[in-house]
C-alpha cells in the first residue's frame, strides 16, 4: 500500500510541473498587465509605469520568471499579490474559512440529499417519487448557477425580503451568518445535488438487476437489507470517485456563485486576480487546485480498495 | 514619551473609550503629579463635552463594485483605492466641479490676494489648521506634508500620483504650521500638489522607513490611519474595509457613524439593487447602468440616484494617420497621413451626422448631457462658442463641395479609396448601442462603418505587444471617455498636444506611451498649450483653454458626444451632503454623512 502511494505520488510530479508551466505560460502571454487600470490615467508617466513593472519583476523574460516562481513556490513562498502586496498564502487563508463554510455546507447538503433520494428513486423506479425527483434533478443541473442565483435574489431578497443577497464577513450572531448563507448554499446544493442524485440512481440501477441481488433476496433477506447491505455498498463505489473529486472545489471556491452573492471566497479572489493580471495569486490558486485534484484522486483510489475487495494494490 | 502617552489617555477619555477613573489611574501610573493630572483633565473636559455628539448612528455600509486592494492613495491602482483611502486620509484642499477650493487640512485657501501664491508663479505657501492630530494621537505638522512629497517624488516608490508632483522642486516646512511648495517652472497650477484625490497627506512616522522600493511592503498600506474622521480597523484586500472612528478627529460632534464598512466586488446593476431596491447597503458607487434600468430600480422609493458634474467626456477620436499602411514597422505612423480623415471637412461632416440628442436621451438620461465640447470641467472652462448640431444635409453639402462623390454602393470615395471606417471601442452594452446610432448617421452621409469592440481589459491596457489598445489606435476612429483628473486641464488637454513628436505621439519607439493618440500635429494648438502652461493670469489662462477646446472641436479631431456625470446612489435615510466632485473621492466629506430618520 505504501509503495503504491509513493509510486502514484512520483508519477504525478511531471503532471504537476507541466500544469504549472502551462498555466504560467498562458498567464504571461495573456493580454493586459496589472497596471491596466492606470493606463487611461495620464498621472502615471511611462517611466514610472516601467519602474513599477520592474519592481514586480515583469520586465524579465517569461522562462526566468517561471523558474523564479517555481523555486520560491518550492520554498513555501507563494509570492506577493501585485495589487495589495499581501502575501498570497495570507490572502488565500483569509478567504478559506468562508469557502469551507458556504461551499462546504452546500456540498454536505448536496450529498445528504442526493444519496437517499437517488437510492429511493432507483428502488422505486418510475414511481411518482422517482418522476418528481428526476424532474427536479433535471431542472437543477440544467439551470446554470448564475441564473438560479438571480432568480433566488429576485424572489427571496427583492420580493419577499427574507435574506440579504450581499454576503459579508462583518455580521454578528449565528442567525445573521446563517441567513446570508442560505441562498448561495441553496444554489450550489441544488446544482451539485442534482447531478449527484442522477449518478447515485443510475449506479444503483446498474446493480439492482445483478445476480447477487437475486441471490440475496432468495436467501430471504428483507428488501431493505438487500438494498442497504448489498446494492448500496456496490453502487456507491463509482460515487466515491465523484465525491472525492468534488472536494478540491470546496477549497478553490465557486467562481460564479461567489460573484453573484459577493461571497469573499477564493473563487471571487481568482476572478478579480485574473481581471487585474495578478499573476502570483492566479498561479497559487490554480496550482493548489491541481495539487488537490491529484491528492483526492489518490484518496479515491485508496477508498476503492476498502469498498471493493476485488481491487488490490500491487 | 510620557507626555505623548498622557495625550493618548486624554484622547481615549475624551472619546469615551475609557472611564474617568481609568484615566486617573493610568495617568498616575505615568508618574504625573496630582496637580498635573488635574490640569490635563481640564484640557480633556471641553473635548469630552464636544465629543458627545460623536458616533451613535451605528454603521454606514458602502458598496463599491470594484474592491479596494490597498489603502495608500499614492500607491492606488484605481478609484476604489483612492476612495477607500480618503475615508481616513485628507488633502490640504478639496475642490468641486466648478473648480472652487475649500480648505481641509489647510487653514485657508492660498491666493495671490492673500500673498500665499507667489506673483511669479514659482511657489505657494499653505497655512495649516491648528491642533490636528493623526489617528494615533501624534500631532500633524508641516513636516508630514514635506514627507508626503519625498515619498511620492522618490522614483523607486513607484507612486501612481507621481505626475501631479512632477513640477514640484521642493516642499519645505517653514514652521510646524506653514509649508512652502516651490515649483521647477513658474506655473498657474499651484493647486495641483496636495489638493483633491491625488493630494492626501501621509504620516511621516508611519512611513518614514518605507520610502523607495520598500513602499509596497509598509503595514500602513493595509491599516491606514490619517487625520480624517475614521481609521482602518480591519482590511481584507479585494473584499472589505472596516473603519472605526478616529478618536483624535478635530471636528466636534463628527463623524456621526461608529463604523464604516466599505464592501467591494460584484457588478454595478446588483449594487444599484442593493441600495435602491432592498436598502441592504446605504451607498453605492459609480452606477454605470443604463438609465432606464436605474430609473426602474429607483421607483421603489427606498433610495435616491445622485449625479454630479464631471464624469468625463465620451468622445470619438479621429485617426489622422493611416491605420492600414505600415511605415517603419508600425501602422498609424504619424508620417503616414490618413487617406481621407486627414481632411478636416470629412471629420466635421462626420461630427454633424452624430445624433447626440438621441444618444443622450435614450441611453444616458440623467447620467449625461449631449455635448460638442471636449473640455467641460471645471464648468468655468466650458466654451460658450460651440453649439450642438445634427444636420445631415449640411454634412452632405460639406462632402459634396469637397468633391467626394458617392460610389454605386452609396459610399463616398476619394480617388480609389472608399470612405469605410473601422470604429472601435471597449466591450460595453451601452457603447455598442452608441456605435449603432452613430453608424446609422454616418451611413446617411456616405460613410460606412465597421464596428469593432475590444475587451476593456485589453483596450485600456498599456501592453506594447497588443495591437488592440486605444493607444496603438490601429483603426480609423475610436470611442471612449476621457476623464478629468485635476482642475487644471494640463494633462487632459495634453491629449492633443504634439510639441515633441518622439514623446507625445504613441509609437513603437516609446512603447505607445504618448498621449496624442489621434496623431494630430497642429502648430496653433501647440502654441496655445505651451502658453497656457505658463500664463499666470487666471482669466487669460482660462481663455487659452477655451480656445484650445474650440480649435480641437472646430477641426473635428475629436467628436465629443456626451458630457458624462458621476452617478451614485444612497438610501433615503442617508444624507451625504455635496459629496460628488470630479477631482476628489466620493467619500471626501464622509465626516458629514448622517442618518435622517
Amino acid at each position: 500500500m505504501t509503495a503504491y502511494i509513493v509510486r502514484r505520488s512520483v508519477q504525478s510530479l511531471p503532471t504537476l510541473i507541466l500544469i504549472s508551466m502551462v498555466v504560467f505560460g498562458i498567464l504571461a502571454l495573456a493580454p493586459g498587465d496589472p497596471l491596466g487600470q492606470l493606463a487611461a490615467n495620464p498621472d502615471v508617466p511611462p517611466q514610472v509605469r516601467q519602474l513599477i513593472l520592474h519592481q514586480m519583476g515583469l520586465d524579465q523574460p517569461i522562462p526566468i520568471r517561471y523558474v523564479k516562481w517555481a523555486v520560491a513556490f518550492l520554498h513555501g513562498n507563494w509570492g506577493y499579490s501585485f495589487a495589495s502586496h499581501v502575501q498570497v498564502n495570507r490572502l488565500i487563508l483569509q478567504r478559506l474559512p468562508t469557502d469551507l463554510w458556504v461551499i462546504g455546507s452546500a456540498y454536505l447538503f448536496a450529498v445528504l440529499l442526493a444519496i437517499p433520494i437517488g437510492v429511493l428513486s432507483a428502488v422505486k423506479q418510475y414511481s411518482l417519487l422517482d418522476q418528481i425527483a428526476t424532474t427536479l434533478a433535471f431542472i437543477g443541473f440544467s439551470l446554470p448557477t448564475f441564473f438560479t442565483g438571480i432568480v433566488f435574489i429576485i424572489i427571496f431578497s427583492i420580493r419577499l425580503h427574507w435574506f440579504p443577497f450581499i454576503y459579508s464577513v462583518e455580521v454578528h450572531g449565528p442567525v445573521a451568518w446563517a441567513k446570508q448563507a442560505v441562498m448561495p448554499v441553496a444554489v450550489l446544493a441544488l446544482f451539485q445535488g442534482a447531478a449527484l442524485m442522477r449518478f447515485v440512481r443510475s449506479s444503483m440501477l446498474d446493480n439492482i438487476t445483478m445476480d447477487y441481488v437475486r441471490t440475496a433476496r432468495a436467501k430471504g433477506l428483507t428488501t431493505w437489507k438487500v438494498i442497504v447491505r448489498h446494492v448500496l455498498r456496490n453502487g456507491l463505489i463509482p460515487v466515491i470517485t465523484l465525491l472525492a473529486l468534488g472536494v478540491p472545489a470546496i477549497f478553490t471556491g465557486a467562481v460564479v456563485t461567489e460573484q453573484i452573492f459577493r461571497v469573499p471566497g477564493i473563487g471571487s479572489l481568482l476572478i478579480a486576480s485574473i481581471e487585474n493580471s495578478d499573476t502570483p495569486v492566479v498561479m497559487a490558486i490554480t496550482f493548489v487546485y491541481a495539487i488537490l485534484v491529484v491528492i483526492f484522486n489518490l484518496i479515491a483510489d485508496i477508498f476503492y480498495g476498502n469498498l471493493d475487495p476485488r481491487i488490490t494494490y500491487g | 514619551m510620557a507626555s505623548e502617552r498622557s495625550e493618548e489617555i486624554i484622547a481615549a477619555l475624551a472619546s469615551g473609550r475609557i472611564s474617568r477613573r481609568e484615566a486617573l489611574k493610568r495617568l498616575a501610573l505615568l508618574g504625573i503629579s496630582a496637580g498635573g493630572i488635574t490640569s490635563l483633565l481640564s484640557t480633556a473636559a471641553p473635548r469630552t463635552a464636544r465629543a458627545a455628539g460623536r458616533g451613535g448612528s451605528g454603521t454606514v455600509k458602502i458598496l463599491y463594485w470594484e474592491a479596494p486592494t490597498i489603502v495608500n492613495p499614492h500607491l492606488a491602482q484605481g478609484t476604489k483605492d483612492f476612495d477607500a483611502s480618503r475615508v481616513c486620509l485628507e488633502p490640504l484642499l478639496t475642490v468641486d466641479a466648478a473648480g472652487r477650493f475649500s480648505p481641509v487640512l489647510a487653514a485657508n485657501v492660498p491666493s495671490r490676494a492673500n500673498g500665499q501664491v507667489a506673483a511669479d508663479g514659482r511657489s505657494v505657501v499653505y497655512k495649516l489648521k491648528r491642533g490636528v492630530r493623526w489617528g494615533d494621537g501624534r500631532p500633524f505638522t508641516a513636516d508630514d506634508v514635506a514627507f508626503t512629497y519625498q515619498f511620492i517624488a522618490n522614483k523607486e516608490t513607484g507612486a501612481t500620483t507621481y505626475a501631479t508632483y512632477d513640477n514640484v522642486a521642493t516642499v519645505e516646512a517653514l514652521d510646524p504650521l506653514a509649508v512652502k511648495i516651490t515649483f521647477k517652472k513658474p506655473t498657474p497650477a499651484w493647486y495641483l500638489p496636495f489638493v483633491g484625490g491625488n493630494g492626501m497627506i501621509l504620516p511621516r512616522h508611519a512611513l518614514d522607513a518605507y520610502v523607495g522600493s520598500g513602499a509596497r511592503n509598509a503595514p500602513f498600506n493595509l491599516k491606514a490611519f490619517g487625520t480624517g474622521p475614521y481609521k482602518v480597523d480591519t482590511f481584507r484586500p479585494g473584499d472589505l474595509v472596516v473603519y472605526s472612528i478616529n478618536p483624535y478627529y478635530r471636528e466636534p460632534g463628527k463623524p456621526a457613524f461608529d463604523q464604516v464598512q466599505l464592501k467591494g466586488g460584484g457588478d454595478a446593476t446588483s449594487a444599484a439593487r442593493a441600495v435602491l431596491e432592498t436598502a441592504e447597503y446605504d451607498y453605492a458607487w459609480n452606477l454605470q447602468v443604463e438609465w432606464p434600468v436605474l430609473q426602474h430600480l429607483a421607483e421603489g422609493g427606498k433610495g435616491k440616484v445622485i449625479t454630479g458634474h464631471g464624469g468625463g467626456v465620451e468622445q470619438i477620436y479621429c485617426n489622422m494617420s493611416d491605420p492600414n499602411r505600415t511605415l517603419d514597422g508600425q501602422r498609424s505612423s504619424v508620417r503616414a497621413p490618413h487617406p481621407f480623415l486627414a481632411d478636416a471637412r470629412v471629420r466635421q461632416a462626420m461630427g454633424l451626422a452624430i445624433d447626440r440628442m438621441t444618444i443622450a436621451r435614450e441611453l444616458y438620461g440623467e447620467e449625461g448631457d449631449a455635448t460638442v465640447d471636449v473640455l467641460t470641467t471645471p464648468t468655468t472652462y466650458l466654451s460658450p462658442n460651440e453649439k450642438i448640431e445634427y444636420d445631415i444635409d449640411k454634412a452632405n453639402r460639406l462632402l459634396d463641395e469637397a468633391g467626394y462623390r458617392r460610389g454605386p454602393d452609396g459610399i463616398r470615395r476619394k480617388g480609389a479609396v472608399a470612405f469605410n471606417v473601422t470604429y472601435q471601442t471597449s466591450v460595453n452594452p451601452l457603447r455598442q448601442k452608441e456605435q449603432e446610432i452613430v453608424k446609422a448617421g454616418w451611413a446617411k452621409i456616405g460613410v460606412g462603418a465597421l464596428l469593432k469592440s475590444v475587451d476593456a481589459g485589453v483596450f485600456f491596457s498599456s501592453s506594447p505587444g497588443n495591437n488592440d489598445t486605444y493607444a496603438h489606435f490601429y483603426t480609423d476612429v475610436e470611442m471612449f471617455t476621457s476623464t478629468f483628473g485635476s482642475p487644471f486641464p494640463g494633462t487632459y488637454m495634453g491629449r492633443f498636444y504634439s510639441g515633441d513628436l518622439a514623446k507625445d505621439v504613441p509609437q513603437r519607439e516609446n512603447n505607445w506611451s504618448g498621449l496624442d493618440i489621434t496623431r494630430w500635429v497642429d502648430k496653433e494648438y501647440n502654441a496655445l498649450y505651451e502658453q497656457a502652461l505658463v500664463e499666470l493670469d487666471p482669466a487669460k489662462n482660462r481663455e487659452l483653454w477655451i480656445r484650445m477646446n474650440d480649435r480641437v472641436v472646430s477641426q473635428g479631431v475629436s467628436l465629443p458626444i456626451i458630457d458624462r456625470k458621476q452617478v451614485s446612489a444612497h438610501v433615503t435615510t442617508l444624507d451625504v451632503a455635496e459629496n460628488l466632485s470630479p477631482f476628489d473621492a466620493e467619500t471626501r466629506n464622509i465626516a458629514d454623512w448622517r442618518r435622517t430618520g
